[in-house]
């Protein structure tokens, strides 16, 4: 029987969730890494077996993770992310120049084919390459030596490159997203890049429609249809038919179209999901009731997905890598909250049960299902 | 030997318990008992101190004999009493919650 593994990555280590194809029953491992932050873990398409997480805490920098037995046992590797040449500076908050440091490794996006390759999104904004499982880290140096870069600014949570999509049909094309410069794509396999925020709207930067300047909190595709994408942006849920050419809005009838995550059904490619928030100050879901909501065509009419969800008093927040799906035939829609919940429906979002929910505030989640 | 006591998060990344000994070759220094510790233990490399500029890592402070000896030169000379393996040199976190 086939089965489940949801990696969950916290605030305070990692956990790992398995069940059976039914999943009904979950066994929780974890912590491992107990104390450190895991901004997250994500498993080789090509080997399920094989597992990268990146951890990291202020105190002790960045670590990167390797589990070859689906994470009941992990091993560090090379955790040297340095910048190719001497790296010129980004703006800061307030307008300033401001060299570009490496903090951490907010994303891990391994190859589809090869479980040794792995892309690596990190702040200060930059893309990395290992071709070794993680023995070494090169950095693919022409996203942050694109004419912008140096008017890149950072979102709140810094100039973090925290998206990476790679075309299933194509694999020389590459999508990433940068808080807050916005999303580009190469068709080189990361050697050249374009932004690609044309349509994108943002009432908070100077030039609202500005090349690059935009938070784009996540983008998601589906594999069978690569170029047409979906975005949550800070404000604006967005959409684009001809792989990031040109944006139109879809928030249509959403409560508030903040948010953070954004997913794709992997069976029905004009299935979508996303997590409304109340605002970008009040990261919370609005009126205490948190709501899953769900489009079938592809955005602008949208359904609101409540059973088994709380909804009264609920100011959970759920973070851009913290939602992902399985594709078993029903398939099933996972979401971690900042409250330590992780929310499953194994009925496409029509009810929701906690599988688990007294964890760190989590961070990220990513689903693999297993043969 | 030298002494190091680690960071209880760096021992479990190292996986050792207690103090770890070290041999270090010539002049005992924060640098070169740093230089020991990554070559026993590469794991640790770049937790305590950047990979390639070897800079202090902002959270991290080192001690020898009750003083704190951060801010000193890679090279600069330690107590006799580390450099002979009768007191630990110190590795440690700073005490920050989060």
């Amino acid at each position: 029987m086939s089965g489940v593994r949801v990696l969950v990555g916290t605030r305070k280590g990692a956990f790992v969730l398995n069940a059976d194809g039914a999943r009904k029953q979950w066994k929780v491992d974890g912590p491992f890494f107990g104390g450190w932050e895991m901004y997250h873990v994500k498993g080789s398409p090509a080997d399920p077996q094989r597992l990268y997480a990146s951890q990291s805490t202020g105190w002790f920098g960045q670590l990167i993770q390797r589990s070859n037995d689906g994470g009941r046992t992990w091993e560090p590797v090379d955790n040297k992310f340095v910048y190719e040449g001497t790296p010129g500076p980004h703006k800061w908050y307030d307008g300033t120049p401001h060299p570009w440091e490496f903090k951490r490794v907010w994303h891990l996006e391994p190859s589809l084919d090869d479980p040794d390759t792995v892309l690596a999104g990190v702040e200060d904004a930059a893309l990395f390459k290992t071709a070794d499982g993680g023995k070494s880290w090169v950095e693919l140096p022409g996203l942050r030596r694109h004419a912008t870069a140096p008017g890149w600014q950072p979102g709140a949570g810094g100039l973090c490159l925290h998206t990476i999509l790679v075309d299933p049909a194509d694999r020389r094309r590459i999508f990433v997203a940068i808080s807050a410069a916005g999303a580009f794509r190469s068709d080189d396999a990361g050697a050249t890049w374009r932004p690609i925020n044309r349509g994108l709207r943002s009432q908070h930067i100077p030039d609202p429609e500005a090349e690059v300047g935009h938070c784009v909190h996540r983008i998601a595709l589906h594999r069978s249809r690569p170029d047409v994408l979906f975005m949550q942006k800070h404000w604006d849920v967005m959409r684009s038919d001809d792989a990031g050419g040109s944006w139109r809005e879809v928030s249509g009838n959403l409560p508030t179209d903040f948010g953070f995550p954004i997913e794709v059904h992997p069976h029905e490619p004009e299935t979508i999901y996303v997590v409304p928030i109340k605002s970008d100050s009040e990261h919370y879901p609005p009126d205490g009731r948190l709501r899953v909501y769900r489009s079938r065509s592809g955005g602008n009419e949208w359904e609101a997905l409540t059973k088994g969800l709380p909804q009264r008093d609920c100011y959970v927040n759920v973070l851009r890598d913290a939602t992902s799906m399985d594709s078993l035939e029903e398939a099933g829609v996972y979401f971690g909250t900042t409250g330590g919940q992780v929310y499953a429906s194994t009925d496409a979002g029509d009810s929701w049960t906690a599988i688990v929910r007294d964890l760190p505030s989590v961070l990220s989640v990513e689903v693999q299902t297993l043969p | 030997m030298i002494r190091v006591e680690l960071p209880a998060h760096l021992r479990t990344l190292a996986r050792v318990q207690g103090e770890v000994s070290l041999n270090v070759t010539g002049r005992v220094t924060p640098g070169a008992i740093l230089d020991a510790l990554e070559a026993a233990y590469p794991m640790l490399r770049g937790t305590i101190r950047d990979h390639v500029s070897h800079q202090r890592r902002p959270f991290v402070r080192y001690f020898a004999c009750g003083r704190d000896v951060s801010h000193e030169a890679q090279d600069a000379a330690l107590p006799d009493a580390v450099t002979s393996g009768a007191e630990p040199f110190l590795v440690v976190g700073a005490i920050a919650g989060g």
